[in-house]
């Protein structure tokens, strides 16, 4: 059937092409957000990375979110004993063997920020799209926040406008104010928008920008690894499995049919 | 077209080793299912060694704290207690805890008072017959079942054991309760379901 | 069957064995009749020996049902069908229960394979015209399997109760509210609740784990005994039944399904499981199509994402009844989209009586018939991809036109099968 591959060939060609405008014009239409950054890769498989950023994530996260389904002794798999466990980082409960619950209520939570905080078991993978992972919105979310007195918190954030969560590593970071200019609306004229131009620290933190930035990637890098703990062991595990039927069991099998096939013409 | 007219001496090997290497691929398939049967970490998180604090218990008082979902008494012996346990020595079935000892009594236990600190006893309250819970402890004279003898009695078959947990002769139960893995984290700290050589 | 009485042959591969073997087969014989259907079904069940790559999809989609039914059984040991505790049970199976994840990823990986197979299957079909009398049958039973498909597929995709479980749910169901009259009532009946709910769940949960899988291993029955009753088809379209051995009574180009297509099918199995581990292993959310991203957001009653679409498997239909903008007659938009909608999956049916060719396999058709059948395809597969897409004004346009001519292609069937220059059908098969 060569007839069928050339024909295809001839109308693949314009119908890919209309296909990536149209995914081109849908972008853009879903996107409305800033283009996000790219988070670093490499942390959600580096142990001290990972370390790093439960820490972060303890003491600066599960205040108001859970992480409903981690335990803490799972922290084991990224190299830390249960008494390092139990010393460094049990706020929330008094077991190893529990949750990650936070001590904020949802009522609470409710009343304070609007809505309760989601659970942050998953929301590496929740936040997922096709501006990028859900790691790359994590990391921009984080260190776009900045001053805005008309906000009930005082906080608003460039990657998730009038966010109900106040900036919680302010301390960390410093403060921030973005700086917006007017320019014409590319769709309709007679109207102005707000360009984001840039961020001016106007209150330093305890942290230099390349501090920061490093801290929120070992942070995003510990909420990638909790969105699926067995990330690493199941892409290991799938190149045993990949050998075994390749190298294996897909020669027997050519073989056995071979072998009966070869009378067959 | 019947498999006599061709030779097949290729076909058997190829038969042959697409069933070992599939056979094996097979087997190995099933062993997440099988292993999904085993407790989830909730369950061993339920199951975690429990931390008992002592300080407070009286001579001669039982107290009792769930461990794995079963009661496991903590009872402190009076003398006159550990003095019964010299004359019930004859009446029990297994006075040196021998039957089944990995399951039943852990190393160091295995002495008359089935303990670590000869006063304190810790032991599952689940009769080792059909899995009631025996109640007691019973005084000298106060049980028809013990006679003149203190110890615990099984309210379901009327099984007696000891003030160690060890089951009279000729009773339904047929072996002594079980005593589990426990130490002490401090004089007055117990933990329940961990030893020092337990992982 | 006189040859069902006589002493079964057997090699173990063991010579000690094909005795005592053999005696038990007997026995067994003398009381079911186990060789019979042996018989009937693989090793005297003469195929035609032409099949080629198309014909790996049947034997493949038994493959994947046998997987989704073991999978899914251990899943309802750990998974739990309530509003409050289902989306944390599934991630209590990811990360609790042991080698829960993996289950899990084959069984979502399933679910969507079972229809990149089943699709390929149904493209066979069109093919070589294997719903061409005398197999009416076989592909009706086959459409009711797909019909079936859908239904399970839908009902299971509530269980994890994310965002997108609950929003796919609410979307479907609130289409049953378009029908005239009844329509509001109905969705609250079916939903048991005035939204999605814990009836909804539980009820979803029922019809997905008992109801449709017996429905689907009884339609899957009836599509095999109807194949074996008339015989498989073959990429030249050729009844081999019609060019027997006159001393055997065996068509000529027919060859025993065991053990040669047993082996072959093998081959495919091996072949398919390397890429349906590839995506178990690699890519479990392959991009967001086979786990989509808003559906690890817990369902919320009160807020509908941003972006919602079905799943990739539905998208096609999904961007028929999008495609339905015009209130015709007097009808509402709403209600032609569903109608649209459910012809564009019924049409199916009808095939056998729409195709007029004089002949089956795609291959002595005119050349122009394959034009149709790529243009077919192509707007078939536009229309999956708009699916998936938000809305926007060009989506829509181009979907209305692949949706002329999605229903050009079935209800013009009749006059175009027809038309051009038809090459010699071969009187026996071809090997190529």
């Amino acid at each position: 059937m060569t007839i069928l591959k050339k024909i295809l060939g001839r109308v693949l060609k314009p119908v890919v092409a209309a296909a990536s405008v149209l995914a081109g014009a849908a972008a853009t239409a879903a996107g409305g957000g800033i283009a996000l950054d790219r988070a670093p890769a490499d942390r959600a498989t580096d142990v001290q990375a990972l370390q790093r950023g439960a820490k972060l994530f303890v003491n600066y996260c599960l205040n108001c979110h859970a992480a409903q389904s981690m335990r803490y002794n799972r922290l084991q798999d990224i190299g830390l004993t249960e008494a390092q466990i139990k010393e460094n980082l049990l706020f929330t409960a008094e077991k190893v063997g529990e949750l990650m619950t936070t001590s904020l209520s949802r009522k609470d939570g409710k009343e304070w920020f609007g809505a309760p905080p989601p659970d942050l078991s998953v929301i590496a993978r929740a936040r997922s799209s096709g501006a990028g992972s859900g790691a790359d919105w994590l990391y921009t979310y984080l260190r776009t926040f900045y001053r805005d007195p008309s906000r009930e918190t005082g906080w608003n954030n460039l990657a998730f406008s009038n966010v109900g969560m106040p900036h919680v590593l302010y301390e960390l970071q410093g403060e921030q104010v973005a700086k917006f200019v007017k320019v014409k609306d590319p769709h309709d004229a007679t109207k102005t928008i707000d360009k984001f131009e840039g961020f001016e620290i106007v209150k330093p933190g305890r942290m230099s920008r390349i501090e920061y930035d490093n801290a929120v990637a070992d942070l995003v890098g510990f909420m990638v690894w909790m969105g699926e703990p067995v990330a690493a062991q199941r892409k290991q595990l799938g190149i045993a499995v990949m050998i075994f039927l390749g190298l294996f069991l897909l020669p027997c099998a050519w073989w056995l049919n071979r072998s009966f096939w070869k009378d067959i013409h | 077209m019947s498999n006599a007219e061709i030779d097949d001496s290729g076909r058997r090997s190829a038969i042959v080793a697409t069933s070992v290497v599939g056979g094996i691929g097979a087997l190995c398939t099933a062993v997440p299912f099988v292993a999904s049967f085993a407790p989830s970490e909730k369950a061993r998180a339920a199951g975690a060694p429990v931390e008992v604090d002592i300080s407070q218990l009286k001579e001669g008082e039982l107290i009792v704290r769930e461990w794995r979902g079963k009661p496991v008494w903590i009872l402190k012996r009076s003398k006159e207690m550990l003095d019964s346990l010299a004359k019930t020595e004859a009446k029990v079935a297994d006075p040196k805890s021998e039957r089944k000892p990995s399951e039943l009594t852990p190393e160091y236990c295995r002495n008359q008072a089935r303990s670590i600190k000869p006063e304190i006893l810790v032991a599952v309250g689940i009769c080792s017959h059909l899995g009631c819970s025996p109640s007691g402890p019973f005084p000298g004279g106060a049980n028809v079942a013990l006679g003149e003898d203190m110890g615990f009695v099984c309210p379901c078959h009327g099984s007696t054991f000891d003030m160690a947990g060890r089951v009279w002769k000729a009773k339904p139960a047929p072996d002594n309760l079980e005593v589990p893995p426990h130490m002490y984290l401090s004089d007055t700290k117990l933990l329940i379901g961990e030893d020092k050589k337990g992982a | 069957m006189a040859a069902g009485k006589k002493e079964p042959v057997v090699f173990t591969g063991l010579g000690g064995l094909d005795k005592p073997v053999s005696n038990l087969l007997t026995w067994v014989d003398a009381r079911f009749p186990l060789m019979e259907n042996w018989k009937a079904h693989l090793s005297e069940y003469y195929a035609p020996k032409n099949f080629n790559f198309w014909y790996f999809f049947g034997s493949l989609a038994m493959l994947v049902l046998v997987i989704q039914i073991v999978t899914g059984i251990f899943l309802v040991m750990h998974y739990k069908p309530d509003a409050a505790k289902a989306f944390e049970s599934v991630e209590y199976i990811m990360r609790e229960v042991p080698w829960g994840w993996l289950v899990r990823y084959m069984h979502s990986t399933g679910a969507s394979m079972f229809f990149v197979v089943v699709y390929l299957h149904m493209f066979r079909g069109l093919l070589y015209g294997s719903y061409r009398k005398p197999r009416e049958l076989i592909w009706i039973f086959g459409v009711m399997i797909f019909l079936c498909l859908m239904g399970e597929a839908f009902f299971g995709y509530l269980l994890p109760w994310g965002q997108m479980s609950y929003w796919g749910a609410q979307v479907i169901v609130n289409l049953f509210s378009a029908i005239p009259l009844i329509g509001p009532d109905l969705a609250i009946w079916i939903r048991g609740d005035y939204v999605v709910g814990d009836a909804t769940l539980n009820r979803f949960f029922a019809f997905h784990v008992i109801a449709l899988p017996l429905v689907l291993l009884g339609l899957v029955a009836a599509h095999i005994l109807a194949l074996h009753e008339v015989g498989s088809n073959n990429p030249d379209g050729v009844e081999i039944k019609e060019n027997k051995d006159p001393k055997t009574g065996i068509p000529v180009d027919g060859i025993p399904f065991h053990p040669y297509y047993t082996v072959h099918d093998i081959l495919g199995v091996v072949i398919f499981l390397m890429v349906f581990s590839a995506i178990v292993f690699f890519a479990p959310e392959m991009g967001g199509y086979f786990l989509e991203y808003n559906n690890f957001i817990p369902a919320d009653p009160l807020k509908t994402p941003e972006h919602i679409a079905p799943v990739w498997y539905f998208t096609p239909y999904y961007s028929v009844l999008r495609a339905m903008v015009w209130p015709f007659f007097g009808i509402d938009a709403k209600v032609w989209g569903v109608i649209a909608m459910g012809a564009s999956t019924l049409i199916f049916f009808f095939l056998p009586w729409l195709d007029r060719s004089p002949v089956k396999s795609i291959r002595y058709r005119p050349t122009l018939h394959l034009y149709f059948y790529i243009v077919f395809v192509v707007a078939f597969l536009i229309l999956g991809y708009l699916g998936t897409l938000p809305p926007s004004p060009v989506g829509e346009l181009v979907s209305q036109v692949c949706t002329v001519i999605y229903f050009g292609f079935f209800l013009g069937m009749p006059w175009w099968s027809r038309w051009g220059q038809f090459k010699p059908v071969p009187a026996r098969v071809t090997m190529q």
